[in-house]
This record gives structure tokens, C-alpha cells and sequence, in this order.
């Protein structure tokens, strides 16, 4: 790093330290080299993803196995023309469509701790954000075991309406949890595009903190 | 013993415990859990053989399906 650039680097810090006030292009600075993975393109990783990209990040790493059905309409950020993509694929796309110097690398996978561990290696941050909770518990057993000092950002608690007073983020160690701790999903309690967003949103909300407070 | 459980103090009527018993003690009843001991990730498979003593820490969290 050059001279002038460490002397932006203390400044930005001491700016974040004293009172988090930072201008939108001292954010846009430290966040353009900054990466992020996102594990899952359902609900909390589209709307997780398009937050991050209209904030800024540089790279992103998505990984997703699933394609776009009618269903994931009412709460996912892809569009009608969309059904039947891969989900990365599409997301990529609807990137792109905000901002074109984001770098995203895509991949149509299921993951599993090994491909976890390849694909995620070089991220900042991780986020966590699959529907299951196989998956949910795959990921973070993983990333805690093999990514000491990493953070993951898991999403847990989404389902229904209303009760946002409910929704809350809880720390242990390098895992964030965010979401009510409470609710799953089930035909009775759906998930719908307003509290998936809430949840998704403080996802990258925190995202952001934690890659500026690294910085 | 005297234990911290998910942050909150507890107390156990027993000098030790293991960590897959405790669980079922405390009635989680998601099926699945991140479970850690004083900092450390104890997965599945091996909870049985942990065992909680007097002033361990203990976090014990449910995976919530939804996403």
C-alpha cells in the first residue's frame, strides 16, 4: 500500500471508530476490494446480494444448486422473465444490471464442506443463507472448524408477518445470527418477501460493519 | 455444579454432565444444533463424549429452517 493510501486507510478507520460517520465514496473505496460469499440465492442471499452490490462491494461469490420457479416470486429478487435459470445465473445478471464493475463468480453447486471450504476460502465475510437446516448447520460447523477468525452471517427466523420488534442479531464468537431464533417455516407459516427482506437486509447491513470495521 | 448455558447461569444437580445429555435436560428440541464448549465447536457426532463440568461454558443453538 502506498503512503497516501495508508494515511486514507487510518483516517477511514479513526472516522469509524470515533462515531461510524463515513462518506459514500470512502465506503465505496474500502468495500471495492473487499469479498463476500453467499451461501444459498433463495430469499436472504438475492435480496442479501442486491444490498451489498448497491452498497458497493466488489466481489462477490455465489453458490446456489437450485433453479427459478414461480413460488420463489413473492419474496426473491429475481423477476418473472427469469423462471426456470439457474438462480446464480440470474443473479449475476440482475448484478450486473446495477452495477457492472462487480465481480461475481457463480456456481451452480450443492455444497458440501468440502467445496464450502474451496469455494469461500478467500471471502471476507460469509454469509449463510440457505433454506434448510441441514444446510444451516453444514455450513456453520464448517466455517467455525476450518475458518477460525472468519465471520459467517447466518439468517435463522423468518417465517410469517409482522413482529419485527422480534427480529433481532445475536453474536457467538466469529457467528452473527440474525432473525427471531424462533419461527420455521411451514405451510402455515410461510415465508413472505417483507420479513425475508428485513432479515436479508440486516444480513448485509452487518456484512458492511463488519467489512469497514475490519478495515 | 454451576454452569453459564447460553449465556445464562445455570445450575445442574449433578457434579458432571454430558454435553448430548444436557441437552436433552434442557429440553432443546430442535433436532439440529450448533453446539459449543467454552469456545470450542463440538459437532454431533461427538457430544456424547464431552463432558460439562462446574464453571463450563456452554452454547447450545437451533437451526431455524427458511431462507
Amino acid at each position: 500500500m502506498q503512503g497516501r493510501d495508508v494515511r486514507f486507510s487510518i483516517k477511514l478507520t479513526k472516522a469509524y471508530l470515533c462515531n461510524k460517520i463515513m462518506k459514500y465514496l470512502d465506503i465505496k473505496y474500502v468495500l471495492k476490494n473487499k469479498v463476500v460469499g453467499i451461501a444459498g440465492c433463495g430469499g436472504l442471499g438475492s435480496n442479501c446480494a442486491m444490498a451489498l452490490v448497491r452498497t458497493g462491494l466488489g466481489r462477490l461469490v455465489l453458490a446456489d444448486h437450485d433453479r427459478l420457479e414461480e413460488g420463489n416470486l413473492n419474496r426473491q429478487y429475481f423477476f418473472r422473465d427469469q423462471l426456470g435459470e439457474h438462480k446464480v445465473s440470474a443473479l449475476k445478471e440482475n448484478i450486473h444490471r446495477v452495477d457492472t464493475d462487480c465481480e461475481v463468480e457463480a456456481h451452480v453447486i450443492q455444497l458440501e464442506p468440502a467445496s464450502v471450504i474451496e469455494l469461500f476460502a478467500e471471502c471476507d465475510v460469509i454469509v449463510e443463507a440457505f433454506d434448510t437446516d441441514h444446510a444451516k448447520q453444514m455450513i456453520i460447523e464448517t466455517v467455525l472448524s476450518e475458518f477460525p477468525g472468519k465471520a459467517i452471517v447466518s439468517g435463522q427466523g423468518l417465517a410469517g408477518f409482522g413482529n419485527n420488534e422480534s427480529i433481532t442479531t445475536r453474536r457467538l464468537d466469529d457467528l452473527y445470527i440474525i432473525g427471531d431464533g424462533e419461527l420455521e417455516v411451514t405451510e402455515d407459516q410461510p415465508p413472505l418477501g417483507p420479513r425475508v427482506a428485513v432479515v436479508a437486509n440486516m444480513q448485509a447491513n452487518l456484512v458492511v460493519e463488519l467489512l469497514l470495521k475490519g478495515e | 455444579m454451576e454452569i453459564l448455558l447460553n449465556n445464562r447461569k445455570e445450575i445442574i444437580d449433578q457434579d458432571e454432565i454430558k454435553l448430548d445429555e444436557l441437552i436433552k435436560l434442557k429440553n432443546f428440541t430442535f433436532k439440529l444444533l450448533v453446539t459449543k464448549v467454552n469456545g470450542v465447536l463440538i459437532k454431533k457426532d461427538v457430544r456424547s463424549d464431552v463432558i460439562i463440568r462446574q464453571g463450563d461454558e456452554v452454547h447450545i443453538l437451533h437451526m431455524i429452517s427458511g431462507g
